[in-house]
């Protein structure tokens, strides 16, 4: 029995509200605190990421390297770190939403 | 091309003779002869550039530009103090001239860089490389490449190199983050350089020095309590750990910025080292290497510099305790200083023989320079989110 193109279909319809869903989460904090994020994401998460977020110690940031990676996943590799490796909590200086969309920025590229 | 700008006394004179002087002289140098010995390099990390100083008169003298992504770079020296190797985060190094206030030569050799050693010899620059993971060595003249060991050369992917350490003999050492390893690399035939490796030496090494004698090689551990130590007088020991257990339990705190060790951080019979996870330093006597103390402070160690004289300790620390910098008192160790000189400082360097300590504060986008007598501000100086300042007086000092 092939349900094939329903189930792709289904799948197609879950993916685009799951991401409108995320997008409209991750609205952009207001500014000044967006800026501010911008500049931890790149001067603290980049002591180990590498400035550019081209990786270092710690893993590259970089949308191709982010790709297919769920976001919620990495929101809570964000908030609460990685036990085992350097990656530690973030969640004392992030809220919830703040990691969303620092999340949505970098896999969507948009963290320059 | 290079940009600079000498800002001395000279401009009268300049100004007077700058017409004829152009006809006349175009290209040659008219500069006053100078030593290199009080000089040195600042990064400026997010605008590829660097400014050379003078830690004599406290002052800068030139930006040299065009250096590429300078996050995390370091910078050895020639042994003839006149040139400065930037290993920048990009992969590239940079050969500067400190006189000329010139970038001589760039070649990029990687693409994910984390610093780089020079040869006892001077001749040989070898670079310590993330991506690909790998060591590789070039002719310090030229910067032409000259052999390159990968890190994946024996299986389970290639590791990335930290701490490389100049040793004496033309020898290297440095550690493998992801193997656990420790590799000493003889470069006296720099075209052929062999390896001896020592394996298990502790999970997660971030970083290593050598001790200003060369004779000791240590790698600090991320994922473990504890260093591994390296004798190179009695290689055939092989490697072994110290400060085992120095958390003995406590739950590890967040390290929101991996340490950084070097070879300043042995001030007279003691050893002074960055706990991971902990909120302290640690005091190793230097010779048995048993845990003799460790002094609490305010956040995570990144930098444990001993003053060249050995008599005080400076401490600066992780986010969110970057605008900190403590001083520790070596005979008491005690804590007896918490200065808030400015955001995110991020490098210390002390004048060669101790007088000062230059600071960078990266979000002030400014260098202090402090006087260590007194513990007050001499002088600030302005640059560009500055991170690295490295003075030339390493040239002439192994495991810097």
């Amino acid at each position: 029995m092939d349900s094939g193109p329903v189930r792709r279909g289904l799948w197609l319809l879950v993916l685009l509200a799951a991401s409108f869903c995320q997008q409209a989460a991750a609205a952009p904090p207001a500014e000044p605190r967006a800026g501010e994020l911008l500049q931890l994401l790149h001067k603290d998460c980049g002591a180990c990421h590498g400035l550019s977020l081209k990786g270092g110690l710690g893993s590259p940031l970089t949308p191709q390297a982010l790709a297919g990676k769920p976001a919620d996943s990495l929101v809570a590799t964000i908030l609460n770190g990685r036990p085992g490796t350097p990656m530690p909590p973030w969640r004392p200086f992030l809220s919830e939403e703040e990691a969303q969309w620092l999340v949505q920025l970098l896999q969507q590229g948009g963290a320059r | 091309m290079a940009g600079s700008t000498f800002a001395t006394g000279r401009r009268t004179l300049a100004r007077l003779l700058a017409p004829l002087l152009c006809l006349a002289l175009a290209g040659c140098a008219s500069t006053p002869l100078r030593g290199t010995g009080d000089l040195g390099v600042v990064i400026e990390r997010a605008s590829g550039s660097v400014q050379i100083v003078d830690n004599s008169h406290a002052q800068s003298l030139a930006r040299v530009q065009g250096l590429g992504d300078l996050s995390h770079a370091s910078v050895v020296f020639s042994r003839d103090a006149r040139y400065a190797y930037v290993f920048g985060r990009d992969g590239a190094i940079s050969k500067v001239d400190l006189l000329a206030a010139r970038l001589v030569k760039r070649v990029e050799q990687a693409s994910n860089s984390i610093g780089g050693a020079i040869s006892s010899d001077g001749r040989v620059i070898a670079a310590q490389n993330y991506s690909p993971g790998g060591v590789k060595l070039f002719d310090a003249d030229n910067l032409q490449l000259l052999s390159s060991v990968s890190t994946a050369a024996f299986g389970g992917g290639e590791s990335k190199v930290v701490g490389l350490a100049d040793m004496p003999g033309n020898r290297f050492a440095f550690a493998l983050y992801d193997s656990g390893e420790i590799w000493l690399l003889d470069a006296s035939t720099p075209s052929a350089p062999k390896v001896q490796r020592f394996e298990h030496i502790g999970k997660q090494p971030y970083d290593g020095l050598a001790s200003s004698d060369g004779r000791y090689f240590i790698a600090g551990l991320y994922g473990e309590d504890g260093l591994a130590l390296f004798d190179s007088w009695h290689a055939d020991a092989g490697v072994r750990r110290i400060l085992a257990g120095y958390g003995r339990g406590r739950q590890a705190l967040p390290v929101y910025k991996m340490p950084h060790l070097r070879g300043w951080s042995i001030a007279g019979d003691y050893a002074f080292l960055p706990a991971i996870g902990q909120h302290e330093v640690l005091v190793a006597d230097n010779r048995s290497w048993a845990q003799v103390a460790t002094v609490p402070v305010l956040g995570q160690p990144v930098f444990v510099m001993a003053e060249p004289g050995g008599r005080r300790v400076w401490v600066n620390f992780a986010f969110p305790d970057n605008d900190k910098v403590q001083v520790i008192d070596v005979p008491t160790r005690q804590v007896i200083k918490t200065l808030q000189p400015g955001r995110a400082i991020l490098h210390m360097e002390f004048t060669p023989r101790g007088d000062a300590v230059w600071l960078s504060s990266r979000d002030d986008n400014k260098l202090l320079v402090i006087d260590t007598a007194t513990l007050t501000v001499r002088r600030t100086l302005p640059a560009l989110e500055p991170s690295g300042i490295f003075f030339s007086s390493r040239a002439s000092r192994m495991g810097m």
